[in-house]
């Protein structure tokens, strides 16, 4: 047994990391470190990084192989046609507007779809049409009509639980394609230790927090809509600010 | 047996695109890194077409350099995007749910693919090495499908070379990570650095105990990402270190349950970093939220109980299949 010595690459990706260095600096160091540390020599260490590189060139194969496809058809509207989809619906709530865009980009994004991100869709897309049934949540409960603004405490839950809800459903849909990073990484790994475990496992078993991550959405999706519909009793506007979660 | 299809042929085409792309940004002069982003792109290509005659210290060379100019900052991608969006919608109104088509044909190919092309045999040769045969279907599930969409979009033939190559770099250097970070988990395993952190659990941890193990290593996969903002980085550590020691050695659990799990463990602690810049803290200012925590406060109630799923979830499943 040496100690722990071996642990200095575990450390320096904790420093590497936390000083917001470039990753890819920050394995190479870690690399070198551990295999210093363990008797390997350099010029030792720069061909194993080599040969292991080479190796694992099947996990970055299927990311761009896929790269023609998807490009293509974004230039070609792909984008554009998921946002049509999503806001010819008219959901009732502004909890069921961030829903559906969760759901949404956590299907697509386990068929290897990227629909948007914060840029792209949220802020343009969901935002307003969440908003806007939050609108149209507080004039029904009131006679007040729609042109009224939204308090700021609200738009501003709003807005964070959009973002949210982008989040959820593009790193809980990943993991079910195999041809993403993440399981082709998880392989990746097995390999390099020697074992053999199969990409379709790995996908298939990313499914039950997939469910998990899209009821969680769903409730977390409703408690924002009984929070929206707790501002429609009060009186005025520039009431106590309802308890924010 | 030999096979006829294997992953070098794969290999070759894809560092052919990768050098197309190298081409193309070393003839755009309005490019703001236009020779670091070139020689960036041509290195990784040809470790691509020929990395299986490289000598081992050359390519390893090559990775270095490929990390020197990114960290250099020489890798830039250019602010161009495909098409004006007034085209892009009118093409979207005009093709319609078509778009998609491709798209889920790449799964459907995937799919049919690894199920059979292992099990074809052509003159005493079998058709694809059945090790290899689920990236080899998934590569040519991406060509064949790139053809079909060609067609039924009646796009002109260089659109998805163009395109790809723009995406390529829209993508960035990022692309290489999860490959860099297996080959550390592979420098890690040889230096026992698993043994090491399997040990130091041990003497922490009651990890006889099945159920011990399954929230130490979905716990220490959060807490990991949460300190690095990164779930591959953390998965290479904590896999080698509390995973595949103890829930799949000492325990025999299944380690593709383990791996699935744990990763998504590793997202729970996403949710909740600032670390991870790109996701919690880019949409605060993109969004003119005042509270620089408020996507991260929003996420958190699901981190925590999607991370209680999860360690349920592989306890019941990982030594049961």
């Amino acid at each position: 047994m040496h100690g722990y010595l071996e642990l200095i690459g575990i450390a320096v990706m904790a420093v590497g990391f936390a000083v917001r260095a470039n990753p890819l600096l920050v394995v190479l160091i870690a690399g070198f470190a551990t295999g210093l540390v363990s008797g390997m020599p350099p010029a030792a260490i720069v061909a194993e990084f080599g040969t292991l590189f080479v190796e694992n060139r099947y996990m970055t194969l299927a990311v761009i192989l896929m790269l023609p496809l998807i490009g293509m058809l974004e230039r070609h509207g792909l984008q554009e046609r998921a946002e049509q989809l999503i806001a010819r619906q008219r959901a009732a709530t502004a909890g069921r507007v961030l829903l559906l865009y969760s759901v949404v980009r956590q299907i697509a994004i386990s068929l290897g779809i990227k629909v948007g991100d914060h840029a792209a869709t949220v802020r343009p897309l969901v935002v307003p049409m969440a908003e806007a049934a939050a609108k149209r949540q507080l004039g029904a409960g009131t006679n007040a009509g729609d042109d009224r603004p939204l308090p700021d405490e609200l738009s501003r839950s709003i807005r964070a639980h959009a973002a949210a809800a982008d989040n959820v459903g593009n790193f809980f849909g990943e993991d079910i394609f195999i041809a993403m990073g993440a399981v082709l990484l998880m392989n990746g790994f097995f390999q390099s230790v020697g074992m053999t475990v199969s990409l379709w496992a790995l996908a298939w078993w990313g499914i039950p927090t997939a469910v998990m991550a899209f009821l969680l959405m769903a409730w977390r999706a409703r408690a924002l809509d009984r929070h929206i519909a707790a501002h429609v009793v009060p009186v005025r506007r520039t009431d106590v600010p309802v308890s924010s979660r | 047996m030999k096979s006829l299809l294997t992953l070098e042929e794969l290999y070759v085409l894809c560092g052919v695109f990768v050098l197309y792309a190298a081409v193309r940004i070393a003839l755009d002069v309005h490019h703001p890194r236009r020779w670091g982003s070139a020689a960036f792109w041509a290195m990784l290509g040809v470790l691509f077409v020929g990395g299986k005659h490289l000598p081992p210290f050359v390519a390893g060379c090559a990775v270095i350099v490929l990390a020197l100019l990114v960290t250099a900052r020489q890798v830039a991608r250019p602010a161009m995007l495909a098409g004006g969006r007034e085209s892009r919608v009118a093409e979207a109104q005009r093709l319609g749910n078509r778009l998609f088509w491709p798209a889920l044909l790449v799964p459907a190919i995937a799919i049919i693919g690894s199920s059979c092309l292992g099990r074809i045999h052509v003159g005493g040769m079998v058709l694809a090495d059945p090790k290899q045969v689920t990236v080899l279907s998934l590569g040519l599930a991406a060509i064949v499908a790139t053809m079909v969409g060609r067609w039924l979009i009646r796009a002109d033939y260089g659109t998805p070379a163009r395109d790809g190559a723009r995406l390529l770099e829209a993508v960035g250097w990022a692309v290489i990570l999860p490959q860099l970070l297996a080959a550390l988990g592979g420098i890690f395993q040889h230096a026992g650095v698993g043994g090491a952190v399997a040990e130091i659990a041990g003497k922490i941890l009651p990890t006889q105990y099945a159920f011990v193990a399954v929230v130490a290593y979905c716990l220490g996969m959060a807490l990991f990402t949460i300190c690095m903002g990164n779930a591959f980085a953390a998965f290479a550590v904590i896999t080698g270190g509390i995973g595949l020691p103890l829930i799949v050695q000492q325990h025999h659990g299944n380690p593709a349950i383990m791996a699935a799990i744990g990763m998504l463990s590793g997202y729970c602690g996403t949710l909740v970093t600032p670390m991870a810049a790109n996701f919690n803290i880019v949409p605060v200012m993109l969004l003119e939220l005042l509270d620089k925590n408020a996507v991260i406060k929003a996420q958190a109630p699901i981190a925590a109980v999607l991370l209680a799923g999860n360690i349920a979830v592989m306890y019941l499943c990982v030594y049961r299949f």
